[in-house]
């Protein structure tokens, strides 16, 4: 089947090949028209960023699809409120779109702030918006005006660009609240964690590792997030920015505006969650924080490493793919990979740039296969050229995987073990032990056809009854 | 979550809250995956097709394909044309597919792009190669639901490939509606089993129910074919399932290709299957034949063997149009309660036809299109139901109300069942009873006190 997998002719500049000659790659375009590309649009960029800011309204602006189907499918928990897990969208109408949805969307406003007494709304745009030309941000400044919340308009018209742009959208309108709080109660060593979504609890997880050291969070963005917290963050000391393709922008901002220094940490994996610790003792300079990071560093690893230890036994020399949505993540990747003795054969990314396609280039073994934006059929021909035995990607990814007798793990938001921390490290590795190493695949005839016994060329009943029918 | 849901009922004009639908292109998507060979075609930014691709996906637990225009700030201004033409030059030159289905977004529509031209043109210069197909439908999301696009995209097969020859073939055709796979491969077992000859389309048994083989397919084996749908002008008669997804693809074939219709509902329960079995043996001339008797009688035994249990037993039912019409039936028939019953589509044909199913046995029933789970949350918080049925997104009602609940229609996110037992035919209705009695039952040994708990049941 490999063989007979073309690559589309406008593609190839966006594939390489680490140890090979070639130039930088293409990437961070539109995808071509007519693939079938894995990626979303600017609003599924925005609304992953925001999502999990539980004590505010969030409300899509358009017709019903996009506000259902980013309806409540990600865990990114809250240990408060759940107001964001519920559905709110002004479901356009024909009238609506002829005449400008502006009238619905304060109408809308204004009921749900009644009710749900929210601490900020969060106000979406679709295509739709985008074309029809209702003027959101007036709406808002007007609701704001009436109601005494701060209303934000996101500017994430699906069309105008690629996810990137709606983590951008997003930054800038979290910004807006950023430097509205009071900092007086803030402490000298506070930082804020950007880009943790606490999936899974992660958050929660990462938070806890500052509090042993004795750092007070003063707001995680965006994860179990509140409004408040965000109002005054920008007294916090340090920026700690992980998924830096989503919040690298809001850092800078805060840098800029409010001389907040940050730095780019990631926590997938025993030595980026390491690392972070130890680069954010070093950033206040104090010895005794330094012994701490190593005392929590060296509890937890004592916690997991022996049986992360017993997985590498069985894991040892495995291939794996990975396609994800940023490249931090993937450089995280490649690495916890490595701590399980296992080899990167493909990496690919929806929206690295390329700076980041280099710097995998880098990283990776030579022969590694490194694409930009790919397709199913790409990653199939790939992954079937590689003999990979793990896939790391998400929803789209997943059933590919399996069909082609491949295990799997979730790295995306519907992920729902946490993969964060040292902890999440060992979660990660018996998820990948699980999948890699499960006997379903023995069954699969590709891989096992020689220990099958040959099945007689006879029809079953119920394959000769369907064969009548059609 | 909805813990905040209050029982005090307020007139909302502006506003949906955990919507009972979604858009017309994922709908036109699923159909587009019943056709051979078929790749659907998304024409709008790229978010949709991905939106539309993941659900899927977490509902059939399979690889979901289609393409997109992947519109730009450009095309929004200049129109699709580029792209669409582009797309088509690139579709099958790498994927080959025989045929590209199109259906607009709620972007390309009010852009309002011009389909079929656009067609046209790019068969003219070669960007559609000579022996290959493409078709489409209009799928606006300010305008209808999922199960409209569904419908559009069925038309749109009889629009473009159905053809009368003049020679009448001795086939029945059977329009299945927005049903499962598993619905389908049971339609067309039921068929099998009475020799009747049937061409369903679509159908999408063994392209979105795949065994694991080893092999990536980008067009698995199933689908009806293009030859079986360009075939269907010819055929004796049409069975259409569902008011709502079938009926218009059936009227259209009617006047197109004098292809006689007998609109019907979907076959779930008892009565409901009765009439689509014997319509199609009428049609297809053949007897309905011992094997399917005897599944109707297993199914009425059941039925008497359960009935105490579900007699007077409140229910209420949210799902797509089709769908609530047809399980209501069967509640009623087991002479359970639907006392709220909504769908999120938009149609006056829903309400006309569920007053008929129940003013008389269930006068108090509450019914309502275009409605969303929030007012149904708040009708059973006012009074109370023994079981709900409906599609995941019930699942948080049920968790804070603590009531069974039957996960039924679509999308299905969270369990499997969905994917390998049929709703649909004397089979499909006692799967139907074993859950709902399964769930009742459950919670009643689940908290009933000592002295109740019961080892016979
Ligand atoms: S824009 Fe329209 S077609 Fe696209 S997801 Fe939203 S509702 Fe569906
Ligand atoms: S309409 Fe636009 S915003 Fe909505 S899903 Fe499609 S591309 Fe994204």
């Amino acid at each position: 089947m490999s063989s007979t997998i073309e690559v589309l002719p406008g593609r190839a500049a966006s594939i390489a090949v680490a140890g090979e000659a070639g130039g930088a790659m293409v990437c961070d375009k539109h995808s071509l028209a007519g693939s079938v590309t894995q990626r979303a649009c600017v609003f599924c960029g925005s609304r992953v960023v925001l999502y999990p800011i539980a004590d505010a309204l969030h409300v899509v602006h358009g017709p019903i699809g996009c506000a259902a189907y980013t309806w409540d499918i990600r865990g990114a928990q809250s240990s408060g409120p759940q107001l964001h897990r519920n559905s709110f969208s002004t479901d356009m109408q024909e009238m609506d779109v002829i005449y400008g949805g502006e009238k619905k969307l304060e109408r809308a406003l204004m009921e749900l702030i009644e009710k749900h007494q929210p601490k900020a709304a969060f106000v979406y745009s679709t295509c739709i918006v985008g074309v029809i030309g209702d003027d959101v941000t007036a709406v808002c400044k007007k609701v704001e005006a009436a109601k005494g919340i701060p209303v934000l308009s996101v500017a994430s018209e699906g069309f105008k660009g690629t996810k990137k742009d709606g983590y951008r959208a997003a930054c800038e309108a979290v910004y807006t609240l950023i430097g509205t709080g009071d900092t007086k109660s803030i402490g000298p060593l506070s930082i804020n964690l950007l880009g943790d979504f606490n999936i899974a609890g992660e958050t929660w997880i990462i938070r806890d590792y500052f509090k042993r050291m004795g750092i007070e969070v003063v707001a995680t963005i965006t994860g179990d997030g509140r409004v408040d917290d965000i109002r005054r963050c920008h007294g916090a000391k340090l920026n700690l920015v992980q998924c830096a393709g989503s919040m690298t922008h809001l850092a800078k901002k805060m840098k800029e505006d409010h001389n907040i220094p940050f730095l780019k940490v990631s926590f997938f994996g025993l030595e980026d969650m390491s690392a972070a610790l130890y680069d954010t003792a070093k950033f206040f300079g104090d010895e005794q924080l330094m012994d701490k990071a190593k005392e929590v560093v060296r509890d937890e690893i004592g916690k997991f490493y022996p049986q992360l230890r017993v997985y590498k036994e069985k894991l040892i020399g495995k291939k794996a793919a990975i396609y994800v949505g940023g490249a931090f993540k993937a450089f995280s990747l490649v690495r916890a990979l490595r701590t399980l003795g296992m080899t990167t054969s493909i990496v690919g990314t929806q929206t690295g740039d390329k700076d980041d396609y280099a710097q995998l280039r880098e990283m990776c073994d030579a022969g590694t296969v490194i694409v930009d934006d790919s397709n199913p059929l790409e990653l199939a021909k790939f992954c079937l050229e590689k003999d990979v035995d793990l896939f790391i990607g998400g929803v789209k990814e997943r059933p590919i995987a399996y069909k082609l007798g491949i295990g799997f793990c979730d790295h995306n938001h519907e992920r729902k073990e946490a993969l964060a921390g040292f902890v999440g490290m060992f979660n990660f590795a018996k998820e990948v032990y699980a999948s890699c190493c499960s006997p379903v695949w023995n069954y699969v005839p590709r891989r096992a056809r020689s220990q099958r016994p040959e099945v007689s060329g006879q029809k079953s009943d119920a394959e000769s009854q369907t064969e009548v029918a059609s | 979550m909805l813990n905040g849901t209050t029982a005090e009922l307020v007139e909302r004009k502006a506003l949906r809250i955990n919507p009972a639908k979604t858009c017309q292109p994922i709908g036109a998507m699923y159909a587009a995956l019943g056709i051979h060979g078929c790749m659907p075609h998304s024409h709008g930014s790229q978010g949709c097709c991905s939106y539309h691709r993941s659900h899927l996906t977490r509902h059939f637990k399979e690889p979901v394909m289609a393409t997109t225009s992947s519109f730009t700030e450009g095309s929004s201004v200049f129109g699709g044309m580029a792209n669409l033409t582009q797309a088509f030059k690139n579709i099958f030159t790498i994927y080959n597919p025989e045929i590209v289905a199109v259906h607009t977004t709620c972007l390309s529509e009010v852009i309002g792009d011009d389909i079929p031209t656009i067609i046209k043109k790019s068969i003219e210069d070669g960007s559609i190669p000579a022996g290959k197909i493409a078709i489409h439908a209009n799928t606006p999301s300010f305008v209808g639901s999922h199960v409209t696009g569904f419908s559009n995209m069925v038309m749109a097969m009889v629009n473009y490939l159905s053809e009368k020859t003049g020679t009448t073939l001795n086939q029945v055709n059977v329009i299945p509606g927005f049903v499962e796979p598993a619905d389908m491969r049971e339609i067309k077992r039921i068929a099998a089993a009475m020799s009747a000859n049937i061409v369903m389309f679509p159908d999408t048994s063994n392209v979105l129910d795949g065994p694991l083989t080893g092999q990536y397919k980008m067009y698995p084996e199933g689908g009806a074919t293009v030859a079986q749908i360009k075939s269907a002008g010819d055929s004796i008669a049409t069975v259409a399932l569902g008011h709502f997804a079938s009926h218009v693809a059936a009227a259209t074939l009617e006047s197109k290709c004098n292809v006689p219709a007998a609109f019907l509902e979907l076959p779930i329960g008892v009565g409901a299957t009765d009439r689509f079995i014997s319509t199609l043996a009428n049609y297809a001339g053949v007897e309905v034949g011992p094997a399917i008797e005897l599944e109707r009688g297993r199914l009425v035994d059941l039925m008497s063997d359960l009935h105490q249990y579900f007699h007077g037993k409140r229910v209420a039912v949210a799902g797509d149009p089709d769908q609530v019409i047809a399980i209501t039936q069967f509640l009623v028939e087991l002479e359970m309660k639907p006392v709220y019953c909504i769908t999120g589509s938009p149609g006056n044909q829903f309400e006309k036809r569920m007053h008929e199913i129940l003013d008389g046995p269930v006068p108090e029933a509450k019914i309502k299109q275009t409605a969303d789970l929030f007012e149904l949350h708040q009708w059973m918080k006012n009074e109370p139901v023994d079981l709900l049925i409906g599609n995941t997104y019930g699942k948080h009602i049920a968790r804070t109300e603590n009531v069974p609940f039957v996960r039924f229609g679509f999308p299905i996110l969270d369990r499997t069942g969905h994917r390998f037992f049929p709703t649909v035919g004397y089979m499909g209705a006692v799967n139907l009873i074993n859950q709902m009695i399964n769930v009742l039952l459950d919670k009643k040994d689940r908290e009933c006190d000592e002295e109740w708990f019961e080892l016979v049941q």
